[in-house]
């Protein structure tokens, strides 16, 4: 379907697309099985701009927005999950910046993303708090003028690898969910550490790693906004970077159908291609619709942000709910479509099928997003619209 | 220092056909992309950019859609393109061609350095490089794999040339003109920033009035001494018999065939 994509988004996706089937399409099953961090992609994509795509051109960026980032994270995301995480979450970590720093925040660590010369993260999760962030324990402590970190961050996707790390912590325990604070954290800071990297399911080529801080000193300056914003922050740009989640999802989902149309053309059985008998050409019919569906959710996502809407929280939130719904419903169908094969690792579709997993639990699970989405409702309903 | 890469605009092989009756290419309709080798070329100027202090400058000799090709080079990074393009220019053999070239490199002195790719792959015939520095009178080094160093105070290039048992070390003068193979480097991808740059780049088209040469008939077919006198598939010698069926059966006649002709 056309989605009339200016020229400037035509040639960021022809680009992405691009290193897409050159550099990542050929490894993507190594990396996913040595479960390796592709920094050589990554650099591919730094060189290429890409990284810099959502970001205005006075810190570095081309001067797109959420639309555009939502581009290369689909093209990215048609042949590998994990190198597209790697890739948007290096943007989950500039959000805070961007949408909360001052001018010399911005100045100092958004050339340096855009550029991808570093990596972004952004740290709210912790072991007892995942849905329920508004009970993470990691503690900032004024002195001086310098804040004192103490805590453990669990499950930072590109912890260990990025520079330039958004980390939420409590300035003030007894103010609840206001007593938190967002804070720019660079790598190498003393008493920053990592744990150990997880072994997960799938998107194995990206990291994610413990985040732990023992009176780590960082300078009051490094403070994003005020004290007792770390919630707002945090919740602001979580909104504004789920549709790249859903586009993460829609990629997955467009590379299972793609990968599922070519076999079911190729596999005889019976005498004839499989894609001959109805009950695979209406699993595909119905992948298709679904992905396109979702894609259209997204985009649409994206733009209202771009626009600068003030409610985004629910249209957000619906456009990664029902595109990681239908990642993970297209890619167990194109697994099904590939009977045995699909189940091999010889073919792509079950490493698709596991990436597409992730896409319904991080960046907030799809019951907290429908939560969102019916609270949002009923308020709008009391409120009479 | 001033590097120019020769650059040629070239259909892509993967979608190659051949006309059933004159045996030529059928070029309609099929995408053109750089010739492969070419960019090879041009990410060896890049990185020489990188390193000296260089201005870089691709020509290419071809239609007027030749010029994707120079943007493309231009959103890698290189600093200005030229197309030469006239219909005097068609039907060029790589004599003509390498001459065109030459001419257009003249109006660009000084020069310290010319890339060229290996061969382009629709001709095939790797004259162009050669031809170009032989018009230019200027030493050339074809095949190389690798530029060790450029002493620019000395005014001399040092490379390795790729050998089909090891490689050779070569010292030259510069100017000179090296024709690379694909061991030399990884090309870059395009960015976007090079991109939005190539298109708004002014890229100038010089017609066979900006070139000079001393008399008519310099340039294109009427230029080609080659003649092309017939294009043939070449005969098959050897008797192929194809063997189908199930695997079973086919690995059971083709044993036996090879018993027959005592090879097992
Ligand atoms: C690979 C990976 C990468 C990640 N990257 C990051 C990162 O970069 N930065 C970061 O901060 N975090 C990251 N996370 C954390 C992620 O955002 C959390 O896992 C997620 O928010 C869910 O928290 P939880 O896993 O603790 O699940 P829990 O909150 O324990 O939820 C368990 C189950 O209960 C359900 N549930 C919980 N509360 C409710 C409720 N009120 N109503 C209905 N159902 C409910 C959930 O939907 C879920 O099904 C990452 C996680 C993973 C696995
Ligand atoms: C008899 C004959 C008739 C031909 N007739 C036609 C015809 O009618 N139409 C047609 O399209 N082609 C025709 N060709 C092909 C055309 O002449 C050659 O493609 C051209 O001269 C370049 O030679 P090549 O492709 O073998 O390049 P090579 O010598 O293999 O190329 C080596 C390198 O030279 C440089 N180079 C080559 N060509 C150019 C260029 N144009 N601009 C800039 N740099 C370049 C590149 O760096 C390239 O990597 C004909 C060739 C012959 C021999």
């Amino acid at each position: 379907m056309d989605y009339f994509l200016t020229e400037d988004q035509q040639m960021i996706q022809d680009l992405a697309r691009r290193v897409t089937q050159e550099k990542i399409v050929p490894f993507r099953a190594e990396f996913d099985e040595r479960e390796e961090f592709a920094w050589d992609i990554m650099n591919n994509l730094a060189e290429m701009d890409l990284f810099g795509v959502y970001l205005p051109e006075e810190y570095g960026g081309v001067g797109g927005g959420c639309f555009e980032l939502c581009l290369v994270v689909e093209e990215l995301s048609r042949a590998c999950g994990g190198i597209a995480i790697s890739f948007a979450a290096s943007a989950l970590g500039a959000y805070p910046i961007f949408l909360y720093g001052n001018d010399q925040q911005k100045k100092k660590y958004l050339p340096q993303i855009a550029a991808g010369k570093k990596l972004g993260a952004f740290a709210l999760t912790e072991a007892d708090a995942g849905s329920d962030a508004g009970r993470i324990k990691t503690t900032a402590r004024l002195d001086g003028d310098q804040y004192v970190l103490n805590g453990t961050k669990q499950w930072i996707t590109n912890g260990g690898e990025a520079e330039i790390y958004t980390v939420i912590a409590m300035t003030d325990k007894s103010r609840g969910s206001r007593g938190a604070s967002a804070f720019i954290v660079e790598k190498g800071t003393p008493g920053f550490e990592f744990g150990k990297k997880e072994k997960k399911m799938g998107i194995r080529s990206s990291c994610t790693r413990e985040l732990i801080f023992t009176d780590c000193r960082v300078l009051k300056e490094n403070l994003l906004s005020r004290a007792g914003m770390g919630f707002i922050i945090a919740m602001r740009t979580l909104d504004t970077s789920r549709p790249g989640i859903g586009a993460q999802a829609v990629g997955i989902a467009q590379g299972a159908l793609d990968e599922a149309v070519t076999y079911a053309r190729e596999r005889v059985q019976f005498g004839k291609p499989i894609s001959s008998f109805q009950a695979i050409q209406h699993m595909m019919a119905d992948m298709a619709t679904q992905v396109e569906a979702a894609r259209a959710l997204v985009y649409m996502a994206a733009k209202n942000i771009d626009s600068g809407a003030k409610d985004i929280s629910k249209i957000s939130a619906m456009s990664k709910v029902f595109a990681s719904d239908v990642a993970m419903k297209v890619t167990t169908d194109a697994v099904q479509i590939l009977g045995g094969y699909g189940y091999m690792r010889d073919y792509p579709v079950e490493k698709m099928m596991r990436d597409a997993k992730i896409t319904q639990i991080y960046e907030g699970t799809n019951q907290i997003q429908r939560n969102v989405i019916a609270l949002q409702l009923i308020k709008e309903k009391a409120k009479g619209k | 220092m001033k590097i120019i890469i020769c650059i040629k605009q070239v259909p892509e092989t993967g979608n190659i056909k051949i006309d059933p009756e004159t045996h030529t290419l059928i070029r309609s309709g099929v995408p053109s992309i750089v010739n492969p080798l070419d960019l090879y070329a041009v990410e060896e100027a890049l990185r020489w950019k990188e390193k000296l202090s260089v201005t870089t400058t691709v020509i290419t000799m071809g239609p007027p859609q030749a010029k994707e090709a120079l943007k493309e080079a231009l959103s890698m990074g290189i600093d200005e393109g030229i197309l030469l393009s006239d219909p005097q220019f068609a039907g060029a053999d790589t004599f003509a061609t390498s001459y065109t070239l030459s001419l257009a490199i003249k109006k660009l002195m000084p020069y310290n350095l010319i890339l060229c790719g290996k061969q382009a792959i629709d001709g095939d015939t790797a004259q162009v490089g050669p031809g170009i520095a032989e018009h230019l009178d200027i030493p050339h080094l074809a095949y190389i794999r690798k530029i060790e160093e450029i002493d620019q105070k000395k005014g001399t290039l040092r490379a390795q040339r790729l050998m089909d048992d090891g490689y050779e070390i070569i010292e030259v003068k510069l100017p000179a003109l090296l024709t690379v193979v694909k061991e030399i480097n990884e090309p870059r991808l395009p960015s976007l920033k090079g991109k939005m740059r190539a298109r708004k780049a002014d890229l100038p088209v010089w017609k066979a009035e900006d070139l000079c040469h001393e008399d008519e008939g310099f340039f294109g077919l009427s230029a080609s001494p080659t003649q092309v006198k017939t294009i043939f598939a070449p005969p098959s010698k050897v008797n192929v018999e194809i063997i189908t069926g199930e695997a079973e059966e086919i690995s059971q006649l083709l044993i036996e065939r090879l018993k027959t002709q005592k090879i097992l």
